[in-house]
């Protein structure tokens, strides 16, 4: 308890140095699947800015609060590059420092506010709310087929990996123009690609290659002949000599996309279903009224507890928090969007779900510059799901205690390990 | 009663798009479009949700406008 206080702020005259091995380690373990760490009300009520290890062993510096965590992703200056040069901690335990080191700044297309911002609008097309709102025809025919499949056989069955999975790949490859036959692989690079420490550096840096390598050939192959979707699109510009666009821009961009749209949305939607469906009256409150959908997924986004580590920024200035408090230049903040949108200071009845809420300003998507690309899309595949789920399965109920779901450990992005259901 | 967009800071996440699609559209690079700047009373309740879970806060309207 006094090794939370000892250097927070409200209590200077405790501010004594501790080595990092006696900061508590981060992230906090759940209290089960579906119950947020007992740390974050604590944390956002005595300790809003908190020392933490990482499981690299390195230390940083816990956001906890709503506004404290706005703020620092609304700032343009702050991005996820922890540039270990600058003295930037490591968040994983191997040396890549997993997906916040690579995807697409890796290949130096964020390295800038000015190329991060340009290389949002080349792919911003792509991503439009009415572009998304036109995929949702395939969505919707993508996830009855897989649920003809799963519901071939009588139940209990498991979603995650027969339809939570396999639904967002199917997607994102839709839109990178993946062919269907090669769409099975990417699960287990993006597995390997987003693991805190599960996966040897050797096994890492194997799965990044052979990634790369398939879309490498992938691109070729979109030049030779180009179809309606975005590496096409990109592609046809770096051939015209676009200065914005560079082929390994086009091979980072698309890699960035299935590295920070698959995981996330798969496991969103089991998170989603374990919450709407360990308290049936959710359920049913859903079977009886579908308009409320769109508010529910909202408010799954924001009630989630098991959203895994936040986002770190490296804090290259000194910053001043909404309250005051600076934060020296040189840290490495983690900022908790998960803590945040439980606290009680911006939604009322925080501790509560409640599917009518609106308006729902939850941070599961980030916010400012670099919030989501793909919140959109996201938005609308975990909608379509709600929707077929409640018109083809309308008694779909958990086929275990909720208490028994078991969180993934040691990914970047929290999820279920399994989701057995029945209806 | 004036509806404003800072288009520069605008990170085209299509948010106010999918929520009041008759006040917002995008234009070919995500960014935000106004096609309403004086919207009706029947769309105050989808415009005050836009203002709210714009990812970037870049909307903002003039009540004395
Ligand atoms: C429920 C599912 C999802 C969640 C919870 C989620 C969450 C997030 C968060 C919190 C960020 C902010 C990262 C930061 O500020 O450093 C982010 C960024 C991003 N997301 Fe998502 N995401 C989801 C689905 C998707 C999908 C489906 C795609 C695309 C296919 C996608 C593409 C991206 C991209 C490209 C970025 C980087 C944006 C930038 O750096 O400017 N995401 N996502
Ligand atoms: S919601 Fe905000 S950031 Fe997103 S497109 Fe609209 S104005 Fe731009």
């Amino acid at each position: 308890m006094l090794r939370y206080r000892l250097d927070c702020r409200g209590f200077p005259h405790l501010e004594v140095t501790v080595s990092t091995e006696t900061l508590p380690p981060y992230p906090f373990p759940m209290r089960s699947a579906l119950e947020p760490p007992e740390q974050w009300a604590e944390l956002r009520a005595q300790c809003p800015v908190a020392h933490v290890r990482l499981a690299s062993g390195d230390s940083a510096t816990l956001l906890t609060r709503y506004d404290d965590v706005r703020a620092v992703l609304s700032d343009p200056r702050f991005t996820r590059q922890l540039d270990a040069a600058a003295g930037a901690a490591r968040v994983t335990a191997n040396e890549s420092g997993g997906v916040f080191a690579s995807s697409a700044d890796q290949m130096g297309v964020l390295d800038s506010r000015e190329s991060h911002q340009q290389w949002r609008r080349l792919v911003g097309a792509t991503f439009t709310a009415k572009r998304v709102q036109a995929l949702a025809p395939g969505m919707l025919a993508k996830a009855e087929e897989l649920l003809d499949g799963l519901t071939a056989a009588d139940g209990p069955v498991d979603l995650v990996s027969a339809f939570n999975f396999p639904l967002p790949i199917w997607v994102i490859c839709e839109l990178l123009g993946v062919p269907e036959s090669d769409r099975s692989s990417f699960g287990h690079w993006s597995d390997t690609m987003m693991s805190l420490s599960r996966f040897t550096q050797a096994e890492i840096d194997t799965a990044q290659a052979d990634f790369a390598g398939y879309l490498g050939g992938l691109v070729a192959s979109k030049r030779e002949t180009p179809g309606d979707d975005l590496v096409s699109a990109l592609i046809a510009l770096v051939d015209a000599a676009d200065p914005r666009v560079t082929e390994p821009m086009v091979i980072a961009t698309a890699r960035g996309l299935l590295v920070a749209g698959h995981e996330t949305t798969a496991n969103m939607i089991g998170k989603m279903l374990a919450m709407l469906l360990s308290d049936r009256s959710r359920w049913e409150a859903l079977v009886a009224d579908r308009s409320l959908v769109r508010n529910a997924v909202e408010e799954v986004l924001r009630f989630d507890a098991n959203a895994g580590f936040g986002l770190p920024r490296f804090i290259s200035e000194d910053l001043e928090l909404p309250d005051s408090t600076t934060i020296p230049a040189g840290t490495t903040v983690v900022v908790s969007m998960a803590s945040a949108n439980r606290d009680e200071e911006a939604f009322a009845a925080a501790d509560s779900m409640d599917l009518t809420r609106s308006p729902n300003p939850h941070l599961a998507f980030g916010a400012g510059p670099h919030s989501c690309m793909g919140q959109a899309l996201a938005r609308t595949e975990l909608q379509v799901v709600l929707e077929v789920l409640l018109d083809r399965l309308p008694a779909l109920e958990l086929a275990v205690d909720p208490a028994m779901l078991r969180t993934r450990e040691d990914m970047l992005v929290g999820g279920l390990v399994e989701l057995p259901v029945r209806w | 009663m004036k509806v404003n967009v800072d288009r520069h800071a605008c990170c085209g996440a299509g948010q106010c798009v999918m929520l009041a699609p008759d006040i917002f559209d995008q234009d070919d690079e995500g960014i935000v479009v106004l096609l309403d700047d004086r919207p009706g009373e029947d769309q105050e309740h989808a415009l005050q949700e836009a203002v709210s879970m714009c990812p970037t806060g870049v909307i903002w309207v003039d009540r004395s406008a």
